[in-house]
């Protein structure tokens, strides 16, 4: 029991695919200018994962070795098309906004990275949780980086007023640099700080140490 | 061991992996195209939707706390036939689809090199307009517009004063030209330099153009070359070309021409 629980709360901190094992930037950046978009992207990217992660689970055993990364990309594939109609039918202003980063989840190393590395070598059950905590964890970061680029950035949330803009007589001054896809980076990055400050287990050894290097003089 | 041993070989053995992948092609075909055929209606719904919100909104009618589907209900929306620039009752507006119709041999006909200034080869022989009335009177008229930026087509709506002449908006809802340079097209900021620009001088001569650069704008109730031309997109010379371009062809003789002069005739008479 503990065991399946770990599976499932390990990704939101202890093992967060964006802030510890660095994956799934890109769309990190792309898709966090505003909470509604980023909802909509975690909703996306964790159902796929679940059930990526569920179904090559469930025929791990018959797949071929030589071929097995192209079935997962085709189930991953299949999964990702089907989340996209769902959501061009459904939800279909925010999709508008998302545009090809849906598409793109196909892509997304989470995913891959979560069928290879765990659904290939485990049970349907714990294998559908692992990537529900990987989506999670996912999730996680990307609320709280669209939160503070939409709040700081915008002065809404799911755009509703919170801070009223200077421009419309309030006054709060917009960060525009925060609407900016480098800011996702800033923020990103500053959660890996907070996160490895309270965890320090989770700071890496480094690879090499940088030794400074004495001239003789001549070159 | 032996029998693990065994199963590992059948497993990668060359039939069974042929019998896995196309088991696998053929389960997520199924699903895809289930997906894609089930949900189809309600995707179209969506898109026709989304497009007379671009039109209520290019027209100036999209006002918060007004039910789009009640705003849409009090537009006109007329056939007309472009040669003739008469309106006409078939084919219905209600489902018509330009690029289909262009690529149909009854529908659509071949438009010749040197007037394919839009370049898009072919258009329908028919095109829906859209008529804001205030009573009887014809208040604004919104046109199909759409032809080829630097790197796709772009698509959007045109609405004109009761004068068939005088811009009131445009609107891109279609397009996949650059981030950040091109894509600045469908931006409020520039959608509103359109504004009280005027397409034809009193010659009847087409002059609207995007130019590179600022304009020099003219004081207000003077008409000089600036009444006719708009600001140039920084970094997006070609897309704005194309702007240019598309409308140029829209409302000239290939295009809407010979109706915008039926609207101009009848708006002198009147007045």
């Amino acid at each position: 029991m503990s065991d399946t629980r770990r599976i499932l709360i390990d990704p939101l901190i202890d093992n967060n695919p964006v802030t510890l094992q660095v994956l799934g930037i890109c769309s990190a950046l792309a898709v966090t200018t505003s909470l509604m978009p980023a909802l909509l992207m975690c909703a996306a990217l964790t159902s796929v994962t679940a059930f990526s992660n569920a179904t090559i689970s469930s025929i791990r055993t018959r797949i071929p070795n030589s071929i097995r990364i192209i079935v997962q990309m085709t189930i991953i594939s299949a999964l990702v098309i089907v989340v996209d109609q769902l959501l061009r039918a459904y939800a279909f202003e925010t999709s508008k906004q998302l545009s090809v980063f849906v598409g793109l989840i196909i892509t997304n190393c989470i995913v891959m990275g979560r069928a290879e590395a765990f659904a290939m070598k485990n049970p349907v059950g714990i294998s559908f949780l692992d990537g529900l905590g990987n989506g999670l964890g996912y999730s996680a970061i990307l609320i709280v980086v669209a939160t503070l680029r939409e709040l700081f950035g915008g002065g809404t949330l799911l755009g509703y007023r919170i801070l009223p803009l200077v421009s419309d007589g309030g006054w709060y001054e917009a960060n525009g640099l925060l609407l900016l896809p480098p800011s996702a980076f800033f923020i990103i990055a500053l959660l890996i700080w907070a996160i490895r400050s309270w965890k320090p287990e989770q700071v890496e050894q480094a690879d090499y140490q940088i030794h400074e290097v004495h001239r003789t003089g001549v070159l | 061991m032996a029998e693990t041993e065994s199963r590992k070989r059948s497993r990668d053995s060359v039939s069974n992996t042929l019998i896995v992948a196309f088991s696998l092609s053929l389960v997520c075909s199924l699903l895809v195209a289930g997906a894609a055929v089930l949900l189809k209606p309600k995707q179209l719904q969506n898109e026709a939707e989304y497009r007379q919100n671009i039109i209520l909104d290019v027209a100036g009618l999209a006002k918060p706390g007004i039910d789009p589907v009640i705003a849409f209900a009090s537009i006109d929306a007329r056939m007309v036939e472009l040669s003739t620039g008469n309106y006409v009752d078939s084919p219905a507006v209600e489902g018509f689809d330009p690029d289909a119709a262009a690529i149909d041999p009854e529908l659509g006909v071949r438009i010749t090199a040197e007037s394919d200034i839009a370049s898009i080869r072919r258009r329908a022989r028919f095109a829906p307009v859209y008529l804001v009335r205030s009573g009887d009177a014809i208040e604004q008229i919104i046109l199909p517009v759409y032809g080829s930026g630097l790197w796709s087509t772009m698509y959007g709506y045109l609405a004109l004063e009761a004068d068939g002449n005088t811009i009131r908006g445009l609107r891109f809802y279609s397009h996949a030209e650059t981030p950040g340079l091109g894509d600045q097209v469908d931006k409020p900021a520039w959608r509103e330099r359109w504004r009280g620009k005027r397409l034809f001088d009193a010659d009847g001569d087409l002059k609207v153009e995007v130019i590179r650069g600022a304009v020099a704008e003219a004081p207000a109730g003077v008409v000089d070359d600036s009444t006719y031309q708009v600001d140039g997109l920084a970094g997006a010379t070609l897309t704005g070309r194309g702007v240019t371009n598309l409308i140029r062809y829209w409302v000239g003789p290939q295009g809407f021409g010979p109706y915008l002069e039926k609207i101009r005739e009848k708006a002198e008479q009147t007045s």
